[in-house]
């Protein structure tokens, strides 16, 4: 067992985990944020996006001790405190950019990462962006429209 | 107290954003795997490595013995359970006995032969690995063709010919047409296995409460009370003592329509232990064990006159169903035969299916199911006719369709169409392209050396599922409205919608029916402690027949609402409309819905004959199917150095009938769309000859990301269906039928230079590239 000290989502946290425990267990069971999702394990669908020290990160790759110290964001996090949608989240719902739901947190997270690389992407950048996550349900149209929304809200 | 009643806008046909979307977009919805309960178990399952192979002994000492570790069970443990059930039946099919954990034998990579359950999930799969198995691996067969060869290794020993069933079906003469013929094409075409593979896996959580004797069962699934009697009845339980839960459920395609071993086997632990118990799947277990869709060898002859007058469509249909029946597997194939038609008016069917058994996961229910193979079959068969006899693919869909004046419609194969005007939907789409346009461009590109394509799919498929006789388990849907004293409407419906929208779609239709704002409706399923017994959702049916049931019970709402409405304003039941909220008499004198819900609860003003309360429920069988239908068009380029396939335009218009929310029913269409494209380009379900499933990763088996997608343009032309209150047929599977033979039909089209006249799914760019090695050979040769 590991002592990690991590903050997530502007909340403190320290815990003693086992060093194969991954992060994103860390956070779904450990801390009980379940917004993160697990779709594959091996890093190929991009449904446990989350960001750590400001860079996106598939949770399901990485282990917890290896995010000690770290400043961790995840989907519950951007929402501000009194429940004001991220514009992100608002152009996913405006365009309908989900249906299942399961992919959204990691699709919502990329596309802050996207957006913070490149605020003003083509459509071409906007499919490139997206490469790491999968979506079995929207055929990614509307995702690629929810980003360019987002990107004109200046998100 | 005259009022003013404000007309209220409607809502049915808005671009209305889900109300459903808020949990999901801040990572607060609640999946299976999200569910948490004190002492919860978890277990983890040891699976076949082998394609087939018998098991001489098992040792689970090394595992049960690993601290934390709580309990093993085996195929021995658990002969008390019920076998995993199949829906379908046909006559003469074969059902093997397919217990929730192997006896002495496995049949496919992934076969379930002992679960571990520990204290968490790691210790669980630590568990897994301690489990010595002395396997006796025996020859395999994966290939539904070889397993119908002489001399193959029988998947069951008890049937060597590896035939499950044969099924024929014949409409008209097909001899005579045959005999009529100026002309005749053959083709062998594939629909290879597809894995359908939603983002979330299947997982079950089973929590028994021994001093009920009740259990309650959260489970990733398309129907929830379907499943509960199920597993009821594999487990032995009163059906009214299961609870079964499908919480937010992250996609299914139909590969949630089913009742897996694990569902059952999750019960049987916690009943055991007493505890609550969970099991998720992990990616490479949805892989291997989740049904897979498609996996047909169809033999198609279409028999025609050299006018393009089609005169009938023979098919053998050679069906992989894995190694056991899942829910609905025999009864997918059937499905095919009953589409072979198509849109056109041809008189002649005859089909024979061999349900064949293989070395692999079952086959089942995947969108579409048995109907994007149909469509395939004679939308690829009318485009190899039109090029036989040198007719344009337009101008030969025209010939052959049914007319507007036609319907109701009675096909070749004994369906009825329900409404619709195939001419229009196609001169719509050859318009919105540009047709001539591109036949000239084409014409040109061609001159230039570019293999530029142009595909027509004008499909048609039946959906709202159905009517009872026609759908195992039952066809109708049920819908509660329970309006509450307040006036707040609670909708609970009976399918299970897990995507689709029917939070919003729901919510729109009652709030126009009642009069409320969209923001009083709530809309609950999926738990059958709360809603009233349901089918379910699959076979795009939640509008066309869930819809309906609501509407139903939203009208009994309504007369209810009157009487105590004309009650409350003195005047006689007849003499009151209920509009905008309001109900109204001759006199302009008014009392609103909420007063009125009011007063149903406060039970001091009842009409005669009437009782207090607001509820009305209602279950609602179809007389028939619906039928969507709609013309695909897409502009290919072929790269000729690499094989690639560039899709230069997509053109999707639909026949759906009417549309409650536009905005929902695109995101269906290029969901659909993406996954028939997903089957035209790149996914490929493979076994190898020994029965290892070698597609079964993200790495191996090709899903469509972002990048690889077209842009969709779409349309509608709109004939509302006579078959349900709503004149809705239904999106679901739509894109996902009419988009690969649009996408075959333009390559080979492009391809058509050089003398390729078919090619089969998926068209990688390794198979186009060699094709197109093949065929400069041949055209050197002539
Ligand atoms: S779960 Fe991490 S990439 Fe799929
Ligand atoms: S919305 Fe279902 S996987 Fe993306």
């Amino acid at each position: 067992m590991r002592t990690i000290n991590v903050s997530v989502n502007g909340k403190q946290y320290s815990h003693e985990v086992e060093p194969r425990m991954l992060l994103i267990h860390y956070l779904r069971e450990v801390i009980g944020l379940t917004g993160t999702h697990m779709g594959c394990e091996t890093s190929l669908c991009g449904a446990c996006t989350i960001e750590v020290d400001g860079k996106a990160v598939k949770s399901c790759t990485m282990f917890a001790v290896q995010a000690d110290g770290a400043k961790i964001l995840t989907v519950e996090g951007l929402a501000a405190p009194d429940g004001t949608l991220h514009p992100i989240q608002e152009a996913y719902w405006t365009e309908h950019a989900l249906q299942c739901g399961f992919c959204t947190p990691g699709m919502i997270m990329i596309t802050k990462q996207i957006l913070e690389r490149n605020p003003n992407p083509t459509e071409h950048e906007i499919r490139e962006g997206l490469d790491g996550n999968l979506c079995r349900c929207t055929g990614y149209q509307h995702i690629v429209n929810a980003v360019r929304t987002a990107a004109k809200a200046g998100a | 107290m005259t009022t003013t009643v404000t007309k209220l806008e409607k809502l049915v046909g808005k671009r209305i954003k889900r109300k459903e979307d808020p949990r999901l977009i801040t990572g607060t919805a609640t999946y299976v795997e999200d569910v948490k309960l004190p002492e919860l178990l978890h277990a983890a399952i040891l699976r076949s490595p082998h394609g087939a192979a018998n098991i001489k002994s098992i040792d689970i000492s090394k595992a049960a013995a690993l601290p934390g570790v709580v309990a093993v069970y085996t195929g021995a443990d658990i002969l008390g359970v019920g076998s995993v059930v199949c829906a379908a039946d046909l006559p003469g099919l074969r059902k093997p006995v397919h217990h929730i954990l192997a006896q002495d034998r496995t049949y496919f990579v992934g076969h379930a032969v002992a679960v571990v359950v520990a204290k968490d999930r790691y210790v669980a799969a630590d568990g897994v690995d301690l489990i010595e198995v002395d396997w006796q691996p025996t020859q395999a067969v994966t290939d539904p063709e070889k397993a119908l060869a002489a001399g193959a290794p029988a998947v069951h020993p008890e049937w060597p010919d590896n035939t499950a069933f044969i099924h024929n079906q014949e409409g008209g003469d097909m001899a005579q047409a045959f005999a009529d013929a100026e002309v005749v094409v053959k083709q062998r075409i594939v629909s290879q296995r597809l894995i359908p593979n939603p983002m979330e896996t299947r997982g079950v959580v089973a929590d028994w409460k021994q001093a009920d004797k009740a259990m309650t069962i959260w489970t990733s699934t398309q129907i929830p009370h379907l499943a509960r009697s199920i597993l009821a009845g594999q487990l032995g339980l009163d059906e009214n003592r299961v609870r079964l839960i499908a919480p937010e459920v992250g996609g299914g395609f139909g590969s949630k329509l089913n009742v897996y071993p694990e569902e059952a086997l999750m019960g049987f632990v916690s009943m055991k232990l007493q505890k609550p118990v969970k099991w998720i799947e992990s990616r490479r277990e949805n892989f291997q064990t989740t049904i897979h869709g498609r996996g047909h060898v169809d033999y198609l002859e279409i028999a025609a006159k050299r006018d393009g007058t089609i005169l009938g469509l023979k098919l053998k249909l050679i069906q992989d169903l894995g190694a056991y029946h899942q829910l609905l597997t025999p009864a997918i194939p059937t499905l095919s035969v009953l589409m072979m038609p198509g849109l056109y008016k041809f008189r002649n069917i005859s089909a024979q299916v061999i349900g064949v058994f293989t070395n692999a996961v079952p086959t089942d229910a995947y969108r579409g199911a048995g109907r994007p193979e149909a469509t395939h079959g004679i939308e690829r068969m009318v485009d190899m006719l039109a090029a036989e006899i040198g007719m344009d693919p337009a101008e030969i869909r025209y010939k052959n369709f049914a007319g507007k004046d036609d319907f109701p419609f009675l096909t070749a194969a004994g369906l009825t169409y329900d409404s619709g005007d195939y001419a229009a939907t196609l001169d719509k789409a050859l318009e919105m392209i540009d047709y001539k346009g591109l036949r000239e461009q084409q014409v040109q590109a061609r001159a230039e050396g570019k293999l530029m394509g142009i595909g027509i799919s004008t499909y048609g498929e039946l959906c709202g599922f159905g009517p009872s006789p026609a759908t195992p388990a039952g066809g109708w849907e049920s819908a509660t409205v329970k309006v509450e004293p307040s006036g707040k409407v609670t909708v609970m419906t009976g399918c299970s919608p897990h995507g689709q929208g029917q939070e919003t779609s729901f919510a729109q239709i009652a709030a126009d029916e009642l009069g409320v704002p969209l923001d009083d409706v709530i809309v609950l399923h999926g738990d059958t402690s709360i809603v009233q017994y349901g089918i379910g959702t699959f076979g795009s049916r939640n509008t066309a027949v869930g819809g309906a049931a609501l509407f139903y019970a939203l009208q009994d709402i309504r007369e209810k609402a009157k009487r105590f409405g004309a009650k409350m304003l003195g005047v006689e039941d007849g003499e009151v409309v209920l509009a905008d909220g309001h109900c109204t008499d001759s006199n302009g004198n008014s009392v609103t819905f909420q007063q009125i819900a009011g007063a149903a609860y406060r039970g001091i003003v009842i009409p005669t004959g009437s009782e207090p309360g607001l509820v009305a429920t209602r279950f609602w069988e179809p007389s028939n199917f619906a039928y969507p239908y709609g013309a695909h068009i897409i502009v290919s380029e072929v790269d000729k150095e690499t094989g690639q396939i560039e899709i230069k335009r997509y053109l999707a218009v639909d026949d759906i009938g009417n549309i409650i929310n536009p905005l929902l029913v695109d995101g269906q269409l290029h969901g659909g769309v993406a996954q028939g494209l997903g089957q035209a380009l790149w996914e490929h379900g493979v076994y190898d000859d020994d029965g290892q499933l070698v597609s079964g990763t993200f790495m191996d088996y090709a899903m469509p990301r972002a990048r690889m997608m077209p842009w969709i343009e779409s349309a509608h032309t709109i004939t509302p269906s006579p078959v349900n209150p709503l004149g809705a047929k239904g999106v679901g599977e739509a894109g996902t039928i009419g988009s690969t033979p649009a996408m075959v039909n333009s390559v080979v089209d492009a391809l058509a230079p050089l003398g390729v006249r078919h090619i089969d799914m998926p068209m990688t760019a390794g198979k186009i590239w060699k094709l197109m090695q093949d065929s400069s050979i041949q055209e050197k040769k002539a």
